[in-house]
């Protein structure tokens, strides 16, 4: 096989070659960093580990001799800038935490480097997880993977262009609005954000606790499957994750999609009607009903609540946890003031950047008294509301498609000067978020501009085996499905 | 207080550390005295990605106080962060409890049958330690993480003596039912006093002011004796009370505005989306409150109705958890509790038991129990003891190397008076002149050939036979 075609493989297909000796590890390694060579002008990552090739010569010394290897063997990885590995820095693509090196790592790091994975990188991302288009990083933007004009989406660009343009198998993202699901819309991969509490938050910087998940982008669907059944699992050292036993998704996928109840949200789907694209997610309503399944249009009212509360939730919590940068122990001290609140205010002004400072001002004022119970209250009363109108859907029905974002991606400062139209790109997105339930973005298509389309899947939570399974249809079945 | 036409209103709100092994949402041991930042983990430094996880013997031993304190145990609690900025506290919010804490109500009575009333008892985290030297300020974040359970009291309290009293028994419980060790010196206990007052006998609220930094109970009876005289004056000057929290300086007896109201801090407070509500089993509280230790009020009780010890004894017990521990394993042993508190108060209490006993609580009523069967006398037991003390060999071993085991017969004693007289005559010669300083003599001869072990009454008995026959 030909290196260039090497480097498109997915991971069951890369590990066959790896594990059948065909290349080696470092050799596959190298193949990536000759991509990432050649393809990093696009800023996906911000880092290459230099221990790559010692860690991927260990792993082929392993293979050679005959060791028990793990399911991840010789295979390369990204990881999104906000996970911890430790002696590595991990910035969250802030000035704050230029210099910040991981004391410890993150345990779907680690659980990854048990299986014997290579960790290459860490990719770009919007500042601290904020951001739906990677231009709020402070180490620059990331262009999208299949044009220099348009945005990867974010806040995890950095980990979906990385395996867009195959400078990695697979990598790792987090999604706390849809910043795993709307990059791997925007770049023609498969993303992931599963189950709240699937997978655990433990040495991922926290942006806002209550909604993130770490989330897989992978190549195709049947890797998501499997990469998502190493991450996932209960975590003595995070207490929100879920005890449920981690079933084996590829074996539990089914064949096809007949006599699968399906549904979309009139509300949601109405404001869409006018769109450019709303035939293309017609077209697919269509072809699953060709294929045997029923789609339904149910209503829930009030979903479009979702991004206010969502925006409430997240920014109450962000500000909370981004308390810790106060210049004490994180930054570069360059205020000499023995004035501690100068200190702060010195430290915060010059280490985050205007959306990052935006959110904060406005977590800040959601739960300060007098307006605590108007904004924080009630959002927590309307997200219950909206798990509650979730989980009765999911009572009737397999699965709730959607589009991931209103169409492709945009151009590069197209919205940045406008933060509450690229917030509403989050609508379809944050409604997983807030309900906890699993969601992921199938690629379906190419936009009138020629950049990819993601479908998205929600199912009841915890039934991410039927999410892969109708995924795993599109993307096998599909015409349109993903280019060459 | 001296002004008798006002009423003075004190709300106490009481901090102590709980006695875990770890801290309270780390691994990391509790324990004070360790080299600076020796004892921190990412957890309880607050490093990004860090994320808590609660410490069960924490929690069951705030349910516990709860329990000590006649509290109702909330069947679910919620963990908030109380967000602001400090260098001491690393993640920028504490950790704490504010809507649904693990204890509400509850109430201690004092001596007077006043029972002074709970608000509530919460599980918190407590923060590092700032040290201020000349140029700079160092941070210690081995306290951070350390458990904390706040005690917050109604405004029932309504002088000096009844805060130091209340606080005592508050004290004491948490010591006697081990939740807590309260030194205070170690800041192991933390007292804030909520002072106002009031026209004798109005059911009006005066404005109060909080006042912080007391580190023993004398401050903060003389920081209630300074605000109370302090209000007063303000207002018979006609001047208003200012809502603010006020620092105490205990070298100079004085209090000082540290913020008003208006600087308050707006802690905005939230629920912690790291940790899980706390749902309390019925069965838990049941199992920790069938296990609760005798508080000392119920020891008290016992010593003096059961026991019929009297009271300066049992106050000398009760004054410390570990003598009073050490007693009652004791008259488990050995039921003779008049004998083990005289034994105790006579002889171990001359030792140091600021941080253990001297000696077991087996071999302790093992030598009491020679001396009560008369196997060794109570002189021997003594010397016995103090050996044991210093050793920690084996009783029975010790005492037979000693060779204070065995009788000693009447016809042994009369032999050995037999055998001095013949050696002392001038002794006997003294007998006519100075009797007892003469039988002294024997008898201190007697027991010195016995290594002790003769019965003294009965050579008492024997020698002035003989020397009167003479």
């Amino acid at each position: 096989m030909e290196d260039k075609e090497i480097v498109k493989l997915g991971i069951l297909e890369t590990l066959e070659l790896i594990k059948s000796q065909t290349i080696t590890s470092e050799y596959l390694t190298r193949l990536y960093l000759s991509q990432i060579e050649k393809y990093n002008y696009k800023n996906a990552l911000l880092e290459v580990f230099d221990d790559a090739i010692t860690r991927a010569k260990e792993i082929d010394e392993k293979i050679k001799s005959g060791q028990k290897v793990g399911k991840l063997a010789g295979l390369c990885f990204v990881i999104k800038d906000n996970m911890l590995y430790k002696g590595k820095k991990a910035t969250c693509a802030s000035k704050f935490l230029e210099n910040f090196v991981s004391p410890y790592t993150a345990t779907a790091v680690q659980k990854l480097l048990d299986e014997d994975a290579v960790i290459i990188g860490r990719a770009n991302m919007d500042e601290f997880a904020m951001g739906g288009s990677n231009e709020n990083s402070a180490y620059g933007n990331c262009k999208n993977a299949f044009s220099d004009e348009h945005v990867s989406g974010g806040s995890s660009g950095g980990s979906a262009v990385a395996v867009a343009c195959n400078m990695c198998v697979a990598s790792l993202g987090s999604d706390t609005g849809g910043s795993v699901r709307q990059p791997s819309s925007f770049n023609g991969v498969c993303g992931v954000k599963p189950t709240y509490g699937r997978i655990s938050r433990f040495g991922i910087v926290a942006f806002a606790s209550s909604l993130e998940q770490v989330g897989p982008i992978t190549k195709n669907v049947k890797d998501n499957a499997y990469l998502l059944e190493i991450l996932a699992g209960f975590d003595i050292h995070d207490q929100t994750t879920r005890r449920e036993e981690v079933p084996n998704y590829l074996d539990s996928m089914s064949n096809g999609v007949k006599g699968m109840k399906l549904c979309y949200c009139k509300q949601l789907i109405e404001k869409y009607k006018d769109s450019k694209y709303y035939s293309k997610f017609y077209d697919v309503i269509n072809f699953f009903v060709e294929n045997g399944a029923t789609v339904d249009e149910i209503d829930i009212k009030n979903i479009e609540l979702a991004l206010p509360t969502y925006y409430i939730i997240a920014t109450a919590e962000a500000t909370s946890n981004l308390g810790r940068f106060d210049g004490v122990k994180y930054t570069t001290r360059t205020c000499s003031s023995s004035d501690i609140k100068k200190l702060y205010v010195e430290s915060r002004t010059a280490g985050f950047g205007d959306e990052v400072k935006r959110r904060i001002m406005l977590g800040n004022y959601v739960l300060s008294s007098g307006y605590f119970d108007a904004y924080y209250n009630k959002a927590k009363k309307v997200q219950q509301y909206i798990s509650n109108s979730l989980n009765k859907v999911f009572d009737d029905y397999d699965a709730m498609i959607m589009p991931v974002a209103y169409g492709e991606a945009f151009k590069i400062g197209e919205k940045s000067k406008d933060p509450v139209s690229m917030y509403l790109e989050d609508m379809f997105t944050v409604i997983a978020n807030i309900a906890g339930v699993p969601a992921m973005s199938v690629p379906y298509g190419f936009g009138v501009n020629n950049l990819p389309l993601g479908l998205q899947i929600l199912t009841k939570n915890l039934c991410e085996s039927k999410m892969y399974t109708i995924a795993n249809f599109v993307e096998e079945n599909y015409k349109g499905g993903m280019h060459d | 207080m001296t002004n008798s036409n006002y009423d003075i209103v004190i709300g106490l709100e009481i901090h102590a550390e709980l006695n875990t092994k770890t801290k309270v949402f780390c691994g990391c041991q509790n324990k004070f005295g360790q080299e600076p930042n020796s004892n921190c983990c990412p957890v309880c430094v607050g490093m990004p990605g860090a994320l808590p996880v609660l410490n069960k013997e924490a929690l069951k031993l705030a349910i516990k106080a709860g329990l000590a304190c006649d509290c109702k145990i909330n069947d679910y609690a919620v963990f908030e962060r109380k967000n602001y900025f400090y260098p001491d506290l690393s993640k920028a919010y504490q950790i704490s409890q504010l809507v649904k804490p693990i204890c509400i109500g509850g109430f201690i009575e004092l001596e007077s049958g006043k029972k002074i009333r709970l608000n509530r008892i919460h599980l918190e985290e407590d923060a590092g330690k700032l040290t201020h030297q000349l140029n700079d300020t160092h941070i210690d974040y081995n306290r951070g993480g350390v458990p904390l359970i706040e005690c917050v009291t109604e405004p029932d309290i309504s002088s000096a003596d009844e805060a130091l009293e209340f606080l005592q028994k508050l004290r004491n419980r948490f010591i006697f039912a081990d939740i807590a060790h309260c030194k205070m010196e170690q800041g192991g206990m933390r007292c804030d006093v909520n002072l106002s007052i009031k026209p004798k006998g109005s059911t009006v609220f005066g404005t109060r002011t909080e006042m912080k930094n007391l580190n023993s109970f004398k401050s903060v009876a003389h920081a209630i004796e300074y605000e109370a005289k302090r209000q007063i004056e303000e207002i018979e000057k006609g001047n208003k009370i200012i809502q603010e929290t006020r620092k105490w300086d205990d070298d100079s007896g004085i209090s000082s505005s540290m913020r008003s109201k208006e600087d308050s801090q707006d802690y905005r407070y939230f629920p912690d989306p790291d940790l899980l509500t706390i749902e309390v089993e019925p069965s838990v509280v049941e199992s920790i409150r069938s296990n609760m230790p005798l508080l000392q009020e119920q020891r008290i009780q016992i010593y003096s109705e059961e026991y019929n010890l009297p009271t300066s004894d049992i106050n000398i017990l009760v004054n410390s958890k570990l003598v009073s521990d050490y007693f009652d394993n004791a008259v488990k042993l050995l039921n003779e509790p008049k004998e083990i508190a005289n034994w105790i108060i006579t002889e171990l209490l001359k030792q140091d038991v600021s941080e253990k006993m001297p000696i077991s609580e087996q071999k302790f009523t093992q030598i009491i129990n020679l001396s009560l069967t008369k196997k060794i006398t109570r002189s021997n037991a003594k010397i016995l003891l103090e050996n044991i003390i210093q050793t920690n060999a084996d009783v029975m071993e010790t005492a037979k190397q000693l060779e204070m085991l065995g009788d000693i017969s009447k016809e042994d004693i009369e032999s050995i008076v037999i055998n001095l007289i013949s050696e002392n005559e001038k002794a006997v010669a003294d007998y006519e002149k100075t009797p007892d300083k003469v039988v002294q003599f024997f008898i201190g001869n007697v027991m010195k050939q016995t290594k002790g072990r003769a019965n003294a009454a009965m050579a008492r008995d024997i020698i002035i036979a003989k020397l009167q026959n003479k």
